[in-house]
């Protein structure tokens, strides 16, 4: 048997302390120890965006990363996109224009056009594409996904 | 665009209101089954087969049993030997001794993947430690994994039980074929004595596996009361509660089965795999037991839909007139019979007259996964061979491709090769719509570039919906509905109850509920949920109505018989309220209202479709890039329009990845090689462009709203629709699907050296 391992994190702006097994990806723990279930697992390799996080602001598949390796950082997850119980304008967007049918890839979706928002707030719709071809979607076909994120894209800059 | 409606008519239909369950679902906070978290949770794991054929000769789990962390180890010897027995699915029917069989297996293993045995444990790391544990001694055999072999008569045999069922007669020696169906009309030697143009052509079409994003997933809980609840992701709460208690043998009202959020299904999560494997474990152990799939499992051991041959055959007047038609369709059903055979017979002549007609089928058994319903299941192939002949007859007869369908369209009065009669249908409709659409009018310039069209039919089923709804002292209403939410039905079945009533979509707050809190409603599949049980909650506003009108005559105290309703505002006389202002009265008169209402409608709403690709082809690697896409379709009436045009683009793309990439790589020893993501190339938001959708409106006879399913006809035409954009973009027909890199650049290599 290892021995678990003591983790301080920030997740979601509060201060957390966890107990996880050297070998836990931080997918695993966020799940299961932390009870934030927001990020899904789609297939546990790296392939499908479900569990799309924001690690020190950068999105990464965190069934992907060690949780050990989320010492001292700083994570987002879906939980944490809304403010004061006010959606984000993506959340919004994406509620606005259909851009969910099932809904288990929305979460990952979101994280990683909130990344990709803050980095770039203009964004053509071929950079949109290719910044979330790493978040599967099964239903949509993708088209309202990405008027969402435009739509996003519109508002928070007619905002600022 | 909605061609042909009349938006006016109501207030609510048509509209595009934001879903109900869209807060908790972009939140994070929606419960999917794999989020269900309950004291004393543990985690189960399944041991699978790493053969692709093989018999089992031992299998020894004592030293499993000792592992830590360890609870409880089932096996295929746990559960009740069950004989043949049929139980009806709603979209499908199953024989219970081959589900039990895929389950866990027992004596063979008949895929690689196939579960011999389950383990619970107090963490799921344990669990997967302990099956290392488990012995199983195989006796290794010869695997087959495509279809014209396995019907060979010295192929690798299945089942030494099954002998092929043709037309009612059975073979005398087993074999894999399971049943040959057969479907005549008019006289085909005749028809095609009168063709100026015949063609006829062979297609192989590769397995794909319906994608969902979430992995299938369970909990059970086999209380000490002896009663079982299962947590799942399923498309059928009530179905997955009957085959449940059937492999079990236990009642159905022991079993409560609580539907969660469901991550995509597509018609690969009607079939149970783990619901009774954890209610098992649940009853050695005494803990709720857990249970989720590996990404690799549900390639393995899950979906996926029939790899295909086919060959067919149609005969055409120099006029443009179809005369005669000629199909040898053989699906793979997978591991155990049953496969998709009988729509796919049903589809491949259904969007045209064929006065003569022959249709031969085949359910052939082979080393796969039992193959599920995916989308419009064996329809999608059957257009690939349809369509593709379609468009070389076109062409041979110089006729515009959409001319040339529009010819020969089913229409009202048409007689499918399978016996039904069409009532009043749009396919006519749809292909005008497209002739007239900007896409279809515009100018495809540039070299290897090319346009196809392709058009698509789906029956569509009705079955059985239960509702029910109450009335809050507030005005609003509280709908409690049994059909499982995949992509937005909440709000297209909350729009129909508000319609009826009269008041805004809003004021009616849908719930999906567990099977103790709702009547029997069939699958969420077979595109029914929106038809069916829209028209049980049509009945329930009614049923609502009735009774408000009574109270109202109650408050006034005049003659029910005097109070009418219009527009939500119940009147008598001088005396007028609204649905809303009426309701917050009703504990002073007489106390709640309650409407229920259950339907089984039968027959189908018949779904046509047409689509448009534009592609070009890089003569260099073979890749083929979608430069514009559009999805025309009859909706009947769109209820949603945004989750309507939703389902018309999500399934073009699933079938776009169909026709390019898709496909299950099998190596000699019958096993499957690209078992993930990463390999299984589905569709990215990168490889496709925006989807266009017309959304055309010719409304069903058959419901009070005139809805038609939406969901399935949209992965219909489009492998059709992209061999016919690819040989327009390079002369090359291509009838080997994938259409894949390698398999176009080599097509296009001998194209270039002949």
């Amino acid at each position: 048997m290892t021995k678990k391992v003591q983790v301080s994190a920030t997740v979601n702006g509060e201060t957390v302390d966890f107990l996880c097994e050297p070998w836990q990806s931080l997918l695993d723990v966020l799940r299961e120890e932390l009870h934030l279930t927001g990020a899904k697992e789609g297939c546990n390799n790296g392939n499908c965006g479900a569990c799309s996080v924001l690690l020190d602001g950068a999105p990464v598949n965190s069934c992907l990363v060690l949780a050990v390796e989320a010492e001292g950082a700083e994570i987002t997850t879906v939980e944490g996109i809304a403010q004061n119980g006010q959606l984000h304008p993506l959340q919004q967007c994406f509620l606005e224009g259909a851009a969910l049918q099932c809904g288990i890839c929305t979460p990952g979706f979101l994280v990683t056009a909130k990344a990709l928002l803050d980095q770039n707030p203009n964004p053509t719709e071929e950079q949109i594409r290719f910044e979330l071809a790493g978040n599967l979607c099964r239903c949509t076909g993708y088209d309202k996904i990405i008027k969402a994120v435009q739509a996003a894209a519109k508002n928070l800059q007619e905002a600022n | 665009m909605a061609a042909g409606s009349d938006q006016k008519k109501y207030k609510v239909i048509g509209t595009r209101p934001i879903r109900p369950d869209g807060a908790d679902k972009v939140t994070g906070r929606a419960i999917y089954g794999a989020d269900v978290q309950l004291s004393g949770l543990v985690h189960g794991k399944i041991l699978r087969s790493p053969h692709a054929h093989a018999k089992i000769k031992s299998v020894d789990v004592s030293a499993a049993l000792q592992a830590p962390g360890v609870l409880a180890v089932v096996t295929g010897a746990d559960f009740p030997e069950l004989k043949d027995k049929i139980a009806q699915l709603g979209e499908g029917a199953v024989n219970l001794a081959y589900l039990s069989g895929n389950l866990l297996a027992r004596n063979k293993v008949l895929y690689k993947g196939h579960a011999v045995a389950a383990v619970a444990a107090r963490t799921a790391n344990q669990a997967e430690e302990a099956l290392k544990k488990i012995r199983v001694e195989y006796e290794p055999l010869p695997a087959v994994t495509w279809v014209l072999d396995a019907m060979q008569d010295d192929a690798p045999l299945l089942h030494d039980d099954i002998h092929t069922d043709s037309m009612g007669n059975k073979s005398e020696k087993p074999s894999n074929i399971s049943t040959h169906l057969h479907f005549e009309t008019g006289d085909v030697g005749q028809g095609f004595k009168q063709a100026d143009v015949v063609i006829e052509r062979e297609f192989k079409t590769a397995s794909v596996h319906q994608g969902y994003i979430e992995p299938h997933v369970a909990t059970a809980l086999w209380n000490t009361d002896g009663r079982l609840k299962i947590w799942t992701s399923t498309q059928g709460s009530f179905t997955a509660r009957q085959q449940t208690a059937e492999l079990l043998q236990i009642p159905v009202s022991q079993v409560t089965v609580v539907p969660c959020e469901i991550g995509g299904g597509f018609g690969g999560k009607i079939s149970v795999y783990l619901e009774p494997v954890a209610a098992m474990l649940s009853r050695q152990c005494g803990r709720p037991v857990k249970m989720t799939m590996t990404r690799e499992a549900c390639f393995e051991a899950t979906g996926p839909t029939p790899g295909s041959y086919m060959r067919v055959k149609i005969g055409a007047t120099k006029e443009g007139k179809i005369v005669a038609g000629e199909a040898y369709l053989a699906y793979d059903a997978g591991a155990y019979p049953g496969g998709m055979i009988g729509p796919g017979c049903m589809c491949v002549f259904s969007c045209y007259e064929f006065p003569n007609a022959v249709v031969d089928g085949y359910d052939v058994m082979l080393n796969k996964p039992k193959t599920q319903a995916y989308r419009a299941p064996g329809a999608t192939h059957a257009a690939l061979a349809c369509e593709t002949i379609i468009d070389e007859l076109a062409e041979k007869l110089k006729l515009d491709p959409i001319e040339f369908r529009l010819m020969n369209a089913a229409r009202e009065g048409t007689r499918r090769v399978d016996g039904p009669v069409y009532p009043r249908v749009g396919l006519i409709e749809c292909l005008e719509a497209a002739k007239a659409s900007e896409h279809y009018q515009s100018a495809l310039k540039g070299p290897n570039r090319g346009r196809g069209v392709a058009a698509g039919f789906w029956f569509n089923i009705g079955l059985k919906s239960a509702a029910t709804a109450n009335v809050n002292a507030d005005g609003c209403v509280t709908l409690l509905e049994g059909s499982t939410d995949i992509g937005g039905s909440r709000a297209s079945i909350a729009m129909q109850l508000a319609e009826t009533l009269g008041i805004a979509a809003e004021d009616v707050h849908p719930a999906v509920v567990d099977t103790d809190s709702v009547g029997y409603t069939d699958v969420t599949g077979g595109s029914r949920v929106t038809f069916a049980t829209g028209m049980a909650v049509y009945q329930v506003g009614r049923k609502i109505r009735a009774q408000m009108m009574e109270r109202a005559a109650e408050l006034w105290e005049v003659d029910a018989a005097s109070v009418s309703e219009a527009d939500g505002v119940y009147s008598s006389g001088e005396h007028a309220l609204p649905f809303k202002a009426l309701a917050v009265k009703l504990h002073e008169i007489g106390g709640p209202i309650v409407g229920s209402a259950s339907v089984n409608p039968q027959g189908s709403s018949n779904g046509f479709g047409v689509q448009i690709a534009d592609v070009e082809v890089d003569p260099e690697t073979g890749k083929v890039s979608v430069l514009r896409y559009t999805v025309i379709q009859d909706a009947g009436q769109a209820i949603h329009p945004s989750y309507v045009e939703g389902q018309m683009q999500g399934g073009a793309v699933q079938g776009i990845g169909w026709a390019l990439n898709e496909e299950y790589f099998y190596g000699e020893d019958g096993q499957m090689k690209n078992a993930s993501f990463l390999d299984y190339r589905m569709p990215t938001a990168l490889d496709v462009p925006m989807i266009e959708t017309i959304i055309v409106e010719v409304p069903n006879p058959e419901h009070p709203f005139g809805v038609r399913g939406v969901g399935e006809t949209p992965i219909v035409p489009p492998v059709a629709a992209m061999a016919n954009a690819v040989y327009a973009a390079t002369g090359v027909r291509m009838r080997d699907i994938p259409m894949s890199p390698p398999k176009l650049w080599k097509a296009l290599a001998e194209k270039e050296s002949s």
